[in-house]
């Protein structure tokens, strides 16, 4: 109890914390925040229940005013922003890989959890992302679609990445990757 | 860690947070209910006054959250410049702006401590159904307590790798970083249980 408690908080602080650090570069010298890095290792690492409960804990302390995004956002206003969407679809994004993690047992888990994070941290995030882009915007799916085409090959190399750093996990602490414990 | 509360005091920091919070939603109902431009204008030139009555430190810090959306302001002024209707772009942009503000607003004049209040008063008639709120307090409380931490030694494993190489640090180091947080995770349940862990 106390340990899922833990893990969810620390998770939790582990995507503000990936915010707040300097950037990082990618492979090929893009630089990028790891926030939503963050957010597919939730559900990678923990799996769906934990994995979405960490996220839900830190967009919930977004909305009550902390600066926790990336560049230092945070507070009511970002649930009003046409990028409210994303933010909303975090906690299912993680749940989603998670659940996908815990079910999916063969094969290598780098593999797994790669793919698991293209499904749960970019097709379900960008459904919910593209959905309130054009609620906000007033526009219809397709036209939202477009302004954010051009963030997925950057997103595809972070789920590569998570799937990567799953694995490795798994290997350094055994124990605690409860996805597939 | 500090929260986007405004330290310039304001008639507002008053209210209760729950009032300001129903206050919210029922603008921006409304808001997104009203379609002509005239209203939007005129709801964006009162919530600019809203700004101004806290002070103009107040109004600056609070309007660059605002300032924040100017490449949707673009990108919709463009499309609609395009496509030949300017009107329902610029209701668009004075709608999404004066939303963001509003809440923007209710984050400036409200504490964290208020907020946290607010989400365990609405979280209490969840306990019977298996809600434990002492389990969500807590977490809150680690999540303001361990970020920092992290951040810091996130800071210090990206100052390490470029006491070691020339470039720029690299996705490598989220994989120890990731290591540490399971690891405080572990360490803090295992102080958590000494202290007679969750159930009172």
């Amino acid at each position: 109890m106390e340990r899922n408690l833990t893990l969810v908080a620390l998770f939790a602080a582990l995507i503000a914390a990936l915010g707040l650090i300097p950037q990082l570069t990618l492979a090929f010298g893009v630089p990028v925040t790891a926030q939503s890095l963050g957010v597919m290792l939730c559900g990678a690492v923990l799996g769906a229940r934990r994995g979405a409960l960490a996220v839900l804990l830190f967009v919930l302390l977004v909305a009550l005013g902390l600066p926790l995004l990336a560049g230092g956002r945070g507070g009511l206003g970002v649930f009003a922003s046409p990028t409210a969407g994303f933010v909303v679809g975090f906690p299912f994004a993680a749940f989603i890989t998670g659940l996908i993690v815990e079910n999916w047992r063969q094969g290598p888990l780098a593999l797994v959890a790669g793919t698991a994070s293209v499904i749960g941290g970019i097709v379900v995030l960008y459904a919910f992302g593209i959905s309130g882009l054009a609620w906000a915007l007033d526009k219809s799916l397709p036209q939202a679609a477009l302004l954010v085409t051009a963030f997925i090959p950057g997103d595809l190399i972070k789920a590569v990445l998570a799937g990567l750093i799953t694995a490795a996990l798994a290997r350094a602490r055994p124990d605690s990757v409860l996805s597939r414990a | 860690m500090i929260s986007l509360t405004s330290p310039v005091k304001t008639q507002a920091h008053r209210w209760p947070a729950g009032l300001k919070l129903g206050l919210l939603c029922a603008a921006t109902v409304v808001l997104f209910a009203r379609q002509d431009a005239a209203f939007h204008a005129a709801a964006l030139a009162g919530t600019i006054g809203l700004y101004l009555m806290g002070g103009r430190r107040f109004a600056r810090a609070g309007l660059a959250a605002v300032w924040r959306l100017w490449p949707f302001v673009v990108v919709v002024g463009f499309w609609h410049l395009l496509t030949g209707t300017p009107l329902a772009g610029l209701v668009i942009v004075l709608r999404l702006s004066t939303a963001v503000a509003l809440a923007n607003l209710v984050t400036m004049t409200t504490s964290l401590s208020q907020m946290i209040a607010v989400v365990m008063a609405l979280a209490a008639p969840l306990r019977p159904l298996g809600l434990n709120t002492r389990a969500l307090a807590l977490g809150i409380a680690l999540v303001v307590r361990f970020t920092p931490a992290l951040a810091d030694k996130g800071t210090q494993l990206s100052q390490a790798w470029s006491a070691r190489s020339p470039r720029r640090p690299s996705w490598r180091i989220v994989m120890p970083f990731t290591v540490l947080a399971l690891d405080d995770a572990e360490n803090v349940a295992e102080a958590l249980r000494a202290r007679g862990g969750l159930n009172p």
